[in-house]
């Protein structure tokens, strides 16, 4: 949040998208991202070109988008690790009903959309009139999407969705790939839901003092159902760019990716307990991920050994974040 | 057997106790009695070696003691049954007992045949029957009470402490529980009894000793005295003068909120209250005497089994907060930290974080040009001390912090505002800003109901004065009867009503 610009001046735009630098919880981010950028630069020739530059952005763009509903969840200090099986569910389905169904293409994309978006009603109402621990609500609403995906397609994928759907996956506006512009949009929508709107506030308050915003007239529960509905419907539009790609339904696909949106979140200095963090954040998490990614396989290092790197930054991240507080 | 003598403790700047005395015999039953905030917890925590103290001494059938942790006293044959239970409530009453020195056999395994002998023993000398196989969380309140005193008595304690062990018991389960502290009374053990409750002293106590404001008041032998000289101990008489003056005469105003039938517990007592326009209805009362709970549930954030209530006129009762805000109540929480700010945002966003006020339009975008000036408006207008609306509220004083907790109502335009504890944790001078900002508020056509357990708030402030013990409101008085005589006799032995 924008607290500690000057006191007396509104924050200017600038200062609420950075969030007032100094003690903006985007610094470390920052320095992260051009500290990754400079080893990467110099480790491997290819890496400052354009073209490799979009190609990371493009590998990103799908755990990128289910990012940002675990953004919002995360803020009001839960947890959705449903994304990534509710994202192939959403696929499989989409797909069945344009090649089972024999429906049009457009039909299917709605059908993803309200599949995920229903999800996220599911584990909303269960989280917050439930009251049951986002954690374990979530992981039984993971192994329900994902095993209703794959008895629903025999654990085969569904191909022979309409060509033209594959522009969401490899299609480009002027040169740069449809699955970035989508991300880009979905993130600036967030943006203005995060920061310009009373929604947005009570996200941050909830995530700051459940009980504080409920007893000063916060609707807690219906803003905790919102944030998982959006979670659901980053998981649908992440599921449109997936199909788009493989051009079919795959049931089997999303495996452990709400573990890197969870990474991508605390990369970009939101706080696990929630009432902390900003979406930019998360963005510039997504594209640090996908950078130390991209230059662990350009320096030819064996994929199984990068996970354990991996592991290693993320743990080194949060403790500085830590340290830094 | 024990003998306590000047004892003096201080929390930083705080003085707590100023040379207190206590001594108890052994086969008596003590009462240390004394206003919330007296010194009784502190008093007990310093006999059991939890606190320590700066001045005095405590001797043990004369020896001088001097505990530096709780085990020590243990040693000296101390127990104590704690107000809140250390029970673990998942363990049995068998585990609770000896949890932290198990017995064992040779092997190292736990000697579960050794210990149960033991507890049954301990148990049967209280002349209790206990179920010894089920967890402690599925036996009732007083079965669990008995669990702790066998505790204490399982470590041979000859002094026992019990922190208001009544407050959450039944008729029935006190007078077993007199029966309990009569057996032992009879075993020569001597017991320090603290209780709100001046009928239940009259009843199992020999002597009391009373505090005030952390200050030795007497000991006197329970014979030989009576209710009205016991308050008189008790209240004292202070000298307040930093409330604004009370309006002279109400005129006849409109009820805004007409409680007709609350109900806390299911079968429990109930009470009826109305709050009129432009007064400071005081909720009056001990801890846990149900003032909280009774202004809660009217808003919705607390699950009474009953709420009757027409709020202006209109029957409906609000279901959660954010309702009540709609009908117009805010509450200023008892736990400015826990409950009322959001500590991570800034003065702005916590005032207008529940948004829909008459000063913005702000359903569901946010015009961050208006909200700063609506924030520095009523920001003036309750006169928080700040460098601006966008400083983080965690670094403002405690008497600022409630401003702006304030603020945020005023902001909105609630005309009925719940205050819990308004005062707690704020130093004089900025008590007095905020007694008199109500008093603006009421002046203005704001209706109040303050709860305080500081009783020269109560008084000092109310226009009238809901008495609540055990769960309900036993007496509302109001003008020359609202002083602290009056308000101590209702709130110690009044009787509550069970119908509507």
């Amino acid at each position: 949040m924008s607290h500690e610009s000057s006191p007396e001046a509104p924050p200017s735009a600038w200062q609420s998208i950075l969030g007032g630098l100094k003690h903006s919880p985007l610094i470390l981010p920052l320095v992260g991202l051009i500290a990754v950028s400079t080893v990467m630069a110099f480790a491997s020739d290819n890496f400052f070109s354009v073209d490799n530059i979009v190609n990371v952005l493009r590998q990103q763009s799908i755990i990128g988008i289910l990012a940002i509903g675990m953004t919002f969840v995360i803020l009001t200090g839960g947890i959705d690790l449903s994304v990534g099986a509710v994202m192939a569910l959403c696929g499989t389905l989409g797909a069945g009903v344009m090649v089972n169904m024999g429906m049009p293409g457009v039909a299917g994309l709605l059908a993803m959309i309200v599949v995920g978006v229903l999800f996220g009603v599911f584990n909303g109402v269960l989280v917050a009139w439930g009251q049951m621990p986002a954690i374990i609500v979530t992981l039984a609403t993971m192994l329900i999407a994902r095993g209703f995906g794959l008895v629903y397609s025999g654990g085969y994928p569904i191909s022979g969705v309409p060509g033209w759907v594959s522009w969401f996956g490899v299609g480009r506006i002027a040169g740069v790939p449809v699955p970035i512009i989508i991300m880009v949009l979905l993130y600036a929508a967030a943006w203005v839901l995060l920061q310009r709107t009373s929604f947005g506030r009570h996200v941050y308050a909830i995530g700051g003092n459940e009980t504080a915003a409920n007893l000063s007239g916060v609707n807690t529960k219906r803003v905790k159902l919102y944030v998982f509905m959006i979670s659901g419907f980053t998981s649908a539009m992440a599921a449109i760019v997936l199909t788009g790609r493989l051009m079919s339904g795959q049931p089997g696909a999303g495996v452990a990716f709400e573990l890197d949106a969870i990474a991508m979140v605390v990369l970009g200095g939101a706080a696990i307990s929630g009432g902390r963090g900003l979406i930019i954040g998360t963005l510039i998490g997504a594209v640090l991920l996908g950078i130390i990614n991209n230059g662990l396989n350009l320096m030819g290092i064996n994929p199984y050994l990068q996970d354990v790197i991996k592991g290693f930054i993320i743990l080194l991240a949060i403790y500085i974040g830590r340290e830094w507080r | 057997m024990l003998e306590m003598r000047g004892i003096r403790k201080a929390f930083g700047p705080v003085k707590v106790l100023h040379g207190v005395d206590l001594e108890v015999r052994a086969g008596e039953v003590h009462a240390l009695l004394g206003e919330n905030g007296a010194g009784k917890s502190t008093m007990m925590k310093i006999l059991c070696g939890i606190l320590k103290a700066d001045e005095g001494t405590i001797r043990i059938d004369g020896r001088e003691q001097d505990f530096a942790h709780y085990d020590d006293a243990i040693a000296a044959g101390v127990g104590i049954v704690f107000q809140e239970f250390s029970l673990i409530p998942y363990l049995t009453a068998v585990e609770n007992i000896f949890l932290g020195r198990e017995k064992t056999t040779s092997f190292g395994l736990l000697n579960r045949r050794a210990m149960r002998t033991r507890a049954r023993e301990v148990l049967g000398k209280l002349g209790v029957d206990v179920p010894l196989d089920v967890p402690v969380a599925d036996l009732s309140v007083a079965e669990q009470q008995f669990v702790e005193i066998a505790k204490a008595l399982s470590l041979d304690a000859r002094i026992l402490v019990l922190d208001e062990p009544t407050a959450t018991l039944t008729p029935g389960e006190v007078e077993h529980l007199f029966k309990v502290m009569a057996d032992l009374r009879q075993q020569g053990v001597a017991m320090v009894f603290i209780s709100h409750h001046l009928d239940e002293i009259f009843e199992i106590c020999d002597r009391i000793t009373v505090l005030r404001d952390g200050e030795y008041v007497g000991t006197c032998e329970v014979s030989a005295i009576d209710t009205d000289r016991l308050v008189e101990m008790m209240v004292g008489r202070r000298i307040e003068n930093n409330f604004p003056p009370k309006p002279t005469a109400l005129p006849d105003r409109r009820v805004v909120i007409d409680a007709k039938n609350i109900q806390l517990r299911k079968n429990g007592p109930v009470s009826s209250f109305q709050l009129h326009q432009g007064e400071i209805l005081g909720f009056a009362g001990l801890v846990g005497s149900g003032r909280t709970e009774t202004a809660l549930s009217i808003m919705g954030a607390y699950p009474a089994a009953a709420v009757e209530v027409e709020i202006n006129g209109d029957p409906k009762r609000p279901a959660n907060p954010k309702e009540a805000l709609e009908r117009g109540i805010g509450l200023l929480p008892e736990s400015r930290k826990d409950q009322g700010l959001i500590t991570s945002f800034s003065i702005m966003q916590n005032v207008s974080v529940n948004n829909y006020g008459k000063y913005r339009a702000m359903k569901y975008f946010l015009d961050l040009k208006k909200e700063l000036e609506a924030t520095r408006s009523v920001m003036k207008d309750v006169q928080v001390k700040a460098p601006g609306p966008n400083v983080a509220v965690d670094t403002l004083s405690g008497g600022n912090q409630q401003k702006v907790v304030i603020a945020r109502w005023l902001n909105h335009n609630t005309p009925i505002l719940i205050f819990d504890e308004p005062t707690r944790g704020i130093d004089v001078g900025a008590k007095a800003e905020i007694y008199q900002l109500m008093r603006n508020l009421t002046e203005d056509g704001y209706s109040i109901i303050m709860i305080s357990s500081e009783l020269p708030e109560v008084i000092g402030m109310s226009d009238r004065v809901c008495v609540f013990r055990s769960g309900a409101i036993v007496a509302t008085v109001q003008g020359d009867a609202i002083n602290s005589e009056e308000i101590m006799t209702h709130a110690t032995t009044g009787k509550v009503r069970y119908v509507a």
